[in-house]
């Protein structure tokens, strides 16, 4: 006899046999009219340049897994917030180590540099006023410059 | 506060030759016709003589002024030869409150106006505005392209009043 | 004629014709690609919106042409865009449908002599199935342009070839 969790099995695996059957079936009686234009990627009607398999700065990977743990955290956080009471002292304790080595690990990346993000220097674009400006050079209009930018 | 007939005066004192007139006969706004390759060194004196202070380009347009002489090219079709196509500045000195409408006039068949794009960083697009629909080419202009029509558009200029469009279009058919 | 018209007695078998499944799957979801181009895209979007509720009909915008089945041209077509507009319905799946919505998509509207830029009609470029005129045209004509839209989705046909 099945348990509540076979039956829940079974839903399951027909849930994932409707889907892979009424994918199947599309494809027998859709119009499949494959053409250039339309195998092409889409970027808006604009012609695409380039590849999309572009590279992109290592350091995601990193802020990545540290989003990763946590998330993993906060999940084994909430059902312990919830029960703890019933463990007592040693419950709390419990949690507190798990939060405490976390904590450790958090300090050491961040020791170590992995949160330091180093930007490109921005240099703001100049609007070049020289040319013909003789009142700013010889400094007597001080505050004609603001009014000009 | 100076109206334009100071404003005129100080510029004539100042560049002799190149300020051309004081057309009044507009009635909204007079204009100051200057000449089309002395527009850049005028722009930098009112934009930095401490009186003038125009600090803001409000609007930079091109005019095909139609006034040469229609011939017909073909059967049933007129163009114009001869004539002018202008530029007008319309400038405002938000420390001083005053404005002032500048008008630059050159040859129909090869329009070339001085760029002020060095001056008041919003000329640049509305001189390829300017460009692109009027064909006025503006000397020294960093980037002279076409902005709204596509880069392949070879009918010409479509606000010249002898623009004529054409059948096709990348094999789309134009006129209705 | 509907689907569910020549059902059993007791309500829990229908019996159809494919024809009229298939029709019936593909006029209930008609996916639009969300895509508007002037004044039009306004009543379009609110049409969209809650007054109007174009989802009533199973009308959802998708962003991209791979997922829709019907792309709503609102609004005045230039030429640099036409090339755009083509290559998107291009990108469409089969089968799909097209509706011109105002003049300007129709027939080049307030632009159909001295619109240098304008396209004077998108039937130029890529075939349409219903036009919607007005300039705009209020969001009821938009619904009934999709309702004439799945009239004529309703009477197609896998074998024989529609007109």
């Amino acid at each position: 006899m099945l348990t509540d969790f076979g039956n829940i099995f079974i839903f399951i695996l027909l849930a994932a046999v409707f889907v892979v059957f009424a994918i199947f079936l599309s494809s027998l009686i859709r119009p499949a009219r494959p053409t250039q234009e339309k195998l092409l990627t889409y970027e808006c009607g604009e012609n695409p340049e380039g590849s999309p398999w572009v590279k992109f700065n290592i350091r995601f990977y990193v802020i990545a897994l540290i989003f990763l743990i946590f998330d993993v955290e906060v999940v084994l956080l909430l059902p312990w917030a919830l029960a703890y009471k019933s463990f007592g002292i040693v419950g709390y304790l419990v949690g507190f180590t798990f939060l405490f080595v976390l904590g450790l690990g958090m300090a050491y990346e961040w020791r170590k540099g992995d949160l330091q993000w180093d930007r490109p220097k921005i240099v703001p674009p100049v609007l070049d006023i020289k040319k013909f400006d003789t009142t700013i050079i010889n400094g007597s209009e001080p505050q004609k410059k603001a009014s000009v930018l | 506060m100076k109206n334009d007939e100071e404003i005129f005066e100080i510029l004539k004192a100042k560049f002799g030759d190149s300020i051309i007139e004081l057309n009044a006969k507009s009635p909204f706004e007079k204009v100051i016709v200057i000449a089309p390759l002395k527009i850049k060194e005028v722009s930098y004196f009112l934009r930095d003589d401490s009186e003038l202070d125009f600090c803001s380009l409000v609007l930079l347009s091109g005019v095909d002024d139609a006034n040469g002489e229609k011939v017909e090219l073909e059967e049933g079709f007129k163009g114009i030869q001869g004539g002018t196509l202008s530029v007008y500045y319309h400038l405002e000195s938000i420390n001083q409150k005053q404005k002032a409408t500048l008008k630059v006039s050159t040859s129909r068949e090869n329009p070339e106006v001085e760029s002020v794009s060095d001056v008041w960083r919003n000329a640049d697009w509305h001189e390829r505005e300017a460009f692109d629909m009027y064909g006025i080419k503006f000397l020294n202009h960093p980037d002279l392209r076409r902005i709204l029509m596509p880069e392949d558009w070879e009918a010409g200029y479509p606000l010249r009043k002898d623009y004529r469009n054409p059948e096709f279009y990348q094999g789309m058919k134009v006129p209705y | 004629m509907g689907l569910l018209d020549k059902e059993f007695s007791d309500g829990n078998i229908v019996i159809t014709k494919t024809d009229d499944l298939l029709n019936w799957a593909r006029l209930s979801s008609l996916w639009q690609v969300g895509f508007g181009l002037a004044c039009c895209a306004i009543e379009m979007m609110a049409t969209s919106a809650s007054h109007y509720d174009f989802d009533r009909f199973g009308v959802i915008p998708r962003n991209s042409p791979r997922q829709a089945d019907v792309i709503i041209i609102s609004g005045t077509v230039t030429l640099k865009m036409a090339q755009r507009i083509k290559r998107l319905y291009e990108q469409m799946p089969d089968p799909k449908y097209v509706i011109s919505m105002g003049s300007c998509s129709n027939c080049g509207g307030p632009y159909w002599d001295h619109g240098y830029h304008v396209l004077k009609g998108i039937d130029r470029v890529i075939p349409v199935d219903v036009y919607v005129p007005g300039c705009p045209p209020r969001p009821e004509a938009l619904l009934e342009g999709l309702l004439k839209l799945q009239e004529k989705i309703r009477n197609e046909s896998t074998v024989k070839k529609s007109a």
